[in-house]
């Protein structure tokens, strides 16, 4: 069958960038960087990987302050106002990265099709609603207690579903999770101690006055709440992108690319699957919690399937397997319609044309993802050029190098 | 912390609770009803059965391709003049709206699968990409029409159309199986059959067989491949079009822009359970499904349970028996 032998999930064989860098990693590095250099000068990401390294952590320092500064500056292009709370519509930015970063995990880095995200999502939010709201019958815990709690619950769930579908296939996978994304909602609707409609009121938010004595974290101000799911996107980012580079990154990378090869090459990879699965499970979960803690009140109305398809497009929109795109694609896919209130009614139907478009034409989606991982970053890519070129013509070889190390770069 | 919690679950019981008694007195009318049920399961479930058999992709657009076959039934009947109360009618009569309706959800349905194959996926194949495009490439194509039904129909059911009464037939063990029933049955039934046929008999469906077999060899061997796979799309689309108008007669107020995706899970499950890519085993995995269903919301005392019991369903089959009751292969049913 032709369409099962594909080797590269996400990136069209027609996109010069992904194919760049497939030839850079399969071809002796001084051919490809020749290849290279005429293909695409100056792409943004060769013209990143140009920077020393000292540049690169100014560069991100910088993009990190000017983040936190977002609801405080208020662009006034880009602000929400006045249809929506800016404050606001930067937390539900910074909650669908946070998504997207996690689905990235499941859809980007081991290539399986998780269509009931949000159930995660939902699991996550329900168990912080029912820890603290005073709605539910439960032990009550504070707040930020129930955000590991939360994680943990999901990651079980994760697993749950993952040991019974990951053996086989990945489309099975699709259409289970897509199966339980709806019976979530359903249970919420059947068990009595879930409430249904009516749901949970004023579940609990982290602890904290602010001067005047009023409790920093409200439902009604997005700011403090954007800053904490911040931090912790940024923490995310630093663990996901460890792993990344770690046995466990290129185990993934490997079932993604070829499945059957990662299992001839010794990769367990239904372990590995269900470690995709479950962390991403989590990062679900965490997520649903801050969500149920912003928004203080949780129903069964919140988590149609139809959200699930929407985190999806966010990832691909952004280019499955890549941080930086799930995050620039989460943000967008909440952005648009909180700028363009216009349009915000049918975003669902936009983002299901546009999900369809991009397979068509853009697979890889608006950031590519880098198909070389190598565990020791830049430096053995410095090493293995310096090896081939013998060690001669080292001022010339220093900019080659980086232009190459575009690939090692995960 | 978590013997705490546990200590302080509500212990009530009572979301989930065995009504044994109720199942016994409704269990041969479950039983019909079931197996109506799981007829139009089987309908829809052949087409996923096919898509999966040839290219090996789950087409979740095709339970848009069978609402949109609901939404022409429903015009149909509406045009014709039919509305939420059945009106007195001679036989004739009955039939020939049935008929018009029928074909009419065929040639819908049949449109939409084939406009959905070239549209999205033939440009995916084309560039030979990579499995998770054409998934998610469904998902997006049946997201996309959801969508575009909602912006032009609106969010809420259409009205019910009801073509005539359901009169009673014949008693079996104390129940009456009416009209309605014996049409479903008997019909999705014959379809399946002649379905089971074509493709095992004719040269079409050696051609269809081919190509879930080995693409390429078939390629090789004269098998026209684009046409083969149209023509999938194309009997599922017809398929999916008579399930639509035993659905709208079943369910005559279920014509809505999201009727299509829970029911096409459910029939991918049955699809599943009979064992993916095998048409005999869609019939059988959707009669079944349907039972398992109705038995379950009976003894589970809400109709909610229905898709709950499907997808706990889904999930064992693939736990236990991944490749279905009997087996996985289209191409390799015998010739």
């Amino acid at each position: 069958m032709s369409m099962t032998d594909g080797p590269t999930p996400l990136s069209s064989a027609k996109a010069a960038q992904s194919a760049a860098n497939r030839e850079g990693l399969s071809t002796a590095p001084g051919a490809s960087i020749a290849g290279r250099k005429g293909k695409k000068p100056g792409s943004l990401g060769q013209r990143w990987n140009a920077l020393s390294r000292q540049q690169q952590w100014s560069f991100l320092i910088i993009v990190v302050v000017l983040a936190y500064l977002l609801p405080v500056i208020n662009p006034p292009i880009l602000t929400t106002e006045p249809g929506n709370n800016f404050g606001l519509a930067c937390f539900d930015m910074a909650r669908f990265a946070l998504i997207a970063v996690g689905l990235n995990v499941v859809i980007g880095y081991a290539g399986l099709l998780d269509l009931g995200y949000v159930a995660f999502f939902a699991v996550g939010a329900y168990v912080s609603a029912m820890l603290t709201s005073p709605d539910s019958a439960f032990l009550k815990i504070p707040y930020l207690w129930t955000i590991p709690v939360a994680m943990a619950v999901t990651m079980f769930f994760g697993v749950l579903l993952g040991i019974p579908t990951l053996r086989l296939r990945g489309d099975y996978l699709a259409i289970v999770t897509l199966g339980f994304g709806e019976i979530v909602r359903i249970l919420a609707t059947i068990i009595p101690a879930m409430k249904g409609q009516v749901g949970f009121q004023s579940v609990g938010h982290p602890p904290g006055t602010a001067a005047d004595g009023n409790p920093i974290f409200t439902n009604s101000n997005g700011v403090p709440w954007y800053w904490l799911i911040l931090t912790i996107i940024i923490i995310v980012l630093l663990l996901v992108g460890n792993l990344e580079r770690s046995r466990v990154g290129r185990a993934w990378v490997a079932i993604r690319e070829d499945e059957d090869a990662a299992e001839i090459m010794g990769v367990p990879t239904f372990k590995y699957k269900v470690w995709a699965f479950a962390i991403g499970a989590s990062i679900g979960g965490l997520s649903g919690a801050l969500f149920s803690g912003q928004v203080g009140f949780i129903s069964n109305q919140r988590f149609d399937v139809y959200t699930s398809i929407l985190f999806v497009a966010a990832v691909v929109l952004g280019g499955a397997g890549n941080k930086v795109g799930a995050i620039v694609g989460g943000a967008l896919v909440s952005y648009i319609p909180l700028r363009f209130t216009a349009i915000a009614e049918y975003k669902y139907l936009i983002f299901g044309i546009l999900l369809v478009l991009i397979m068509i034409f853009r697979s890889q989606g608006l950031f590519p993802a880098r198909q070389k991982l190598l565990a020791y970053g830049r430096d053995a890519v410095n090493w293995m050029l310096k090896r081939d070129d013998g060690g001669t013509g080292a001022g010339t070889n220093r900019t080659a190098g980086t232009a190459q190390e575009k690939g090692a770069q995960a | 912390m978590l013997s705490s919690l546990l200590t302080s679950m509500p212990m009530d019981n009572d979301w989930i609770s065995f009504d044994v008694v109720a199942l016994g007195q409704n269990f041969w009318s479950a039983t019909f009803d079931g197996l109506t049920f799981g007829s139009i399961y089987a309908l829809v479930a052949l087409g996923y059965t096919l898509v999966y058999g040839v290219l090996n992709l789950i087409n979740f657009a095709h339970s848009e391709v069978f609402i949109i076959g609901c939404y022409a039934v429903f015009f149909t009947l509406s045009g014709l003049g039919f509305g939420p109360n059945a009106p007195h009618l001679s036989l004739a009569s009955i039939v020939l709206n049935l008929l018009l309706a029928l074909i009419i959800a065929m040639i819908a349905s049949a449109l939409t699968a084939f406009l959905v194959e070239r549209v999205a996926y033939k440009p995916l194949r084309k560039r030979n990409a990579p499995r998770l495009v054409f998934l998610i490439t469904a998902i997006g194509v049946s997201f996309t029409i959801q969508y575009i039904i909602r912006l032009i129909r609106g969010p809420n059911a259409e009205p019910a159309v009801t073509m005539f009464k359901p009169t009673p037939i014949f008693d079996v063990f104390g129940t009456i199986v009416d009209s309605q029933q014996l049409v479903i049955v008997v019909a999705a039934v014959i379809m399946m059959i002649a379905t089971e046929r074509f493709i095992s008999k004719s040269r079409t469906g050696r051609g269809i067989r081919a190509v879930a077999q080995d693409p390429d060899t078939a390629t090789l061997m004269g098998v026209n491949k684009e046409r083969i796979i149209i023509i999938t799309f194309v009997i599922g689309g017809i398929l999916a079009g008579a399930a639509a108008l035993f659905y709208v007669m079943k369910i005559p107020s279920g014509v809505q822009y999201t009727g299509g995706f829970v029911l096409g899970i459910k029939a991918f499950a049955a699809a599943v359970l009979g064992g993916i890519g095998n048409v005999r085993g869609a019939l059988l995995g959707g009669l079944l499904l349907g039972l398992i269903g109705n038995y379950g919301q009976i003894l589970l005392g809400n109709s909610q349970w229905t898709d709950v019991v499907a997808f706990v369903v889904l999930v064992l089959v693939l736990l236990v028996r991944p490749e279905g009751i009997l087996g996985t292969s289209l191409g390799r049913s015998k010739a």
